[in-house]
């Protein structure tokens, strides 16, 4: 096993620029240290993105080897053990420089899903009380640790062919925000994800879910507002 | 036509074509041994308004479920959207059903 | 082939789609020829005799398998949309569909060589 990693790195902002790098290898390393060496060593001029790195943030999300991924999450062993690694952006999100996306358009995706929380108007001067076990709050809390990283959406066959759909992550928060007895604008997330470019342009091909790394699955969530969207449509309320 | 009822329409086709696709196939395979004739496929459709009604309603679930697949296609994989798509899929309906109701009849009346 | 592609679901996907599209197009031409007995057996005879050439029935038995797969990971995708919980195991399972669609091809063509 030679000493050094070849990495290979996307530069610019249209992707045409491949910079190569031969970075050494340490013991455990993770992609982030692979990528903070360059940055640090070899080209100060590289631009990424990370903060915690400790897998909390989902900041240093990007392509590695083709897949999305954090980062500071994946080691080198695992992903290259031909000691090989290339380096991208995110797809399906607009390239600011080198590996940094512009994520703007990713959360207004989720604006665009009503994927914010409006308190219902009789809730009362008390706190609500959510009982954990109830199979609405069950259905929220398998999708509400997303942190909004944008590994799902740039994994989305669907996203990548219509760049209207709303995409996996803001319709998965939008689920959550179904299942929230607390939220008074019920109908008008219904609406809202059940427009053209909503949850049915998901064929199910579970991309999002193959590549979430908190294990959520947005495509169980979309599923279930096609099921709300389609309760909502029999009754007459859409 | 929205989103949702497009979804309606093409799980519930979904649904009644699985189960006359599961016949079909059954008797395909069943009816295949030994060559396939005329005389052996109007034999058993021939005057027969069970058949009848159940190639009926398959070239109906069908002509529902095919354009809007073929919507879905058009759209994500090639750059045709809109009005005229949505056009051309009906006229594929249209077609669909006109066509599989004739085949049907034929294999009735003959 | 994109590595971010290469997973069951994926590829559950692509074929439904694409023996979906191939059904498609069969359609038509299956409902013209059914249509020729319009005119009587012999009309419709004289059609499946056309189709006595090895290449047709390579052609028939493609279409027999695009049919079991469309239904097979279609039956998958109803699964997967209306059952309220995740789907497990999604590998095993676009196996399975895959494995049952090719039993029933194979079916269909040890009785077309009968």
């Amino acid at each position: 096993m030679s000493a050094t990693l070849s990495v290979s790195v996307q530069r610019g902002t249209d992707g045409r620029r491949i910079d190569r790098f031969e970075v050494p290898r340490q013991p455990a390393q993770t992609v982030l240290d692979v990528v903070t060496w360059i940055q640090r060593e070899a080209d100060p001029t590289l631009a990424y993105r990370f903060a915690c790195r400790v897998g909390m943030c989902g900041s240093c999300a990007m392509t590695v080897n083709g897949k999305p991924r954090w980062t500071c999450r994946t080691r080198v062993e695992t992903v290259a053990p031909d000691g090989c690694l290339t380096l991208e952006p995110l797809r399906n999100m607009p390239v600011v420089k080198d590996l940094v996306v512009d994520m703007a358009p990713f959360f207004a995706k989720w604006t665009a899903a009503h994927g914010v929380f409006t308190p219902r108007e009789n809730l009362g001067a008390d706190f609500a009380v959510v009982p954990p076990s109830s199979p609405e709050r069950r259905a929220a809390d398998a999708a509400i640790e997303c942190i909004g990283c944008g590994v799902c959406y740039s994994a989305c066959d669907v996203v990548a062919w219509r760049s209207d759909y709303l995409g996996p992550a803001a319709l998965n928060r939008a689920w959550t925000l179904v299942n929230d007895v607390r939220d008074g604008h019920a109908r008008e997330r219904l609406v809202a994800v059940a427009g053209d470019a909503g949850c049915h342009a998901c064929h199910s091909h579970g991309s999002c879910t193959q590549h979430c790394p908190k294990s959520l699955s947005p495509t169980a969530s979309i599923a279930g507002l096609k099921r709300a969207v389609l309760r909502a449509t029999l009754r007459g309320e859409l | 036509m929205t989103a949702a009822r497009l979804f309606l329409l093409q799980r519930a086709s979904a649904a009644v074509l699985a189960l006359a696709v599961l016949v079909h196939l059954a008797t395909i395979i069943i009816a295949v041994r030994g060559g396939l004739t005329a005389g052996e496929i109007l034999g058993r459709t021939s005057g027969n308004v069970a058949w009848l009604a159940f190639y009926a309603l398959f070239v109906i679930a069908a002509a529902i479920h095919a354009p809007i697949g073929l919507r879905n296609i058009l759209r994500e994989w090639t750059g045709w959207r809109g009005r005229s798509c949505d056009l051309a899929m009906m006229l594929l309906s249209a077609a669909l059903l006109a066509l599989g109701l004739r085949a049907a009849w034929a294999v009735y009346a003959a | 082939m994109q590595a971010h592609r290469n997973h069951p679901g994926w590829w559950a996907a692509l074929v439904h789609r694409l023996s979906g599209l191939a059904l498609a197009v069969f359609l038509p031409l299956h409902f013209l020829a059914l249509g020729t007995a319009l005119t009587g057996a012999d009309a419709l005879d004289r059609f499946l005799d056309l189709t006595a050439s090895p290449l047709v029935k390579v052609a028939e038995t493609g279409i027999v398998l695009a049919l079991a797969l469309h239904l097979a990971l279609g039956l998958r995708v109803l699964h997967v949309e209306f059952l309220p919980r995740p789907e497990r195991r999604t590998r095993a399972f676009v196996a399975g569909c895959f494995g049952i669609s090719v039993a029933a091809t194979l079916l269909f063509l040890l009785n077309l060589t009968a």
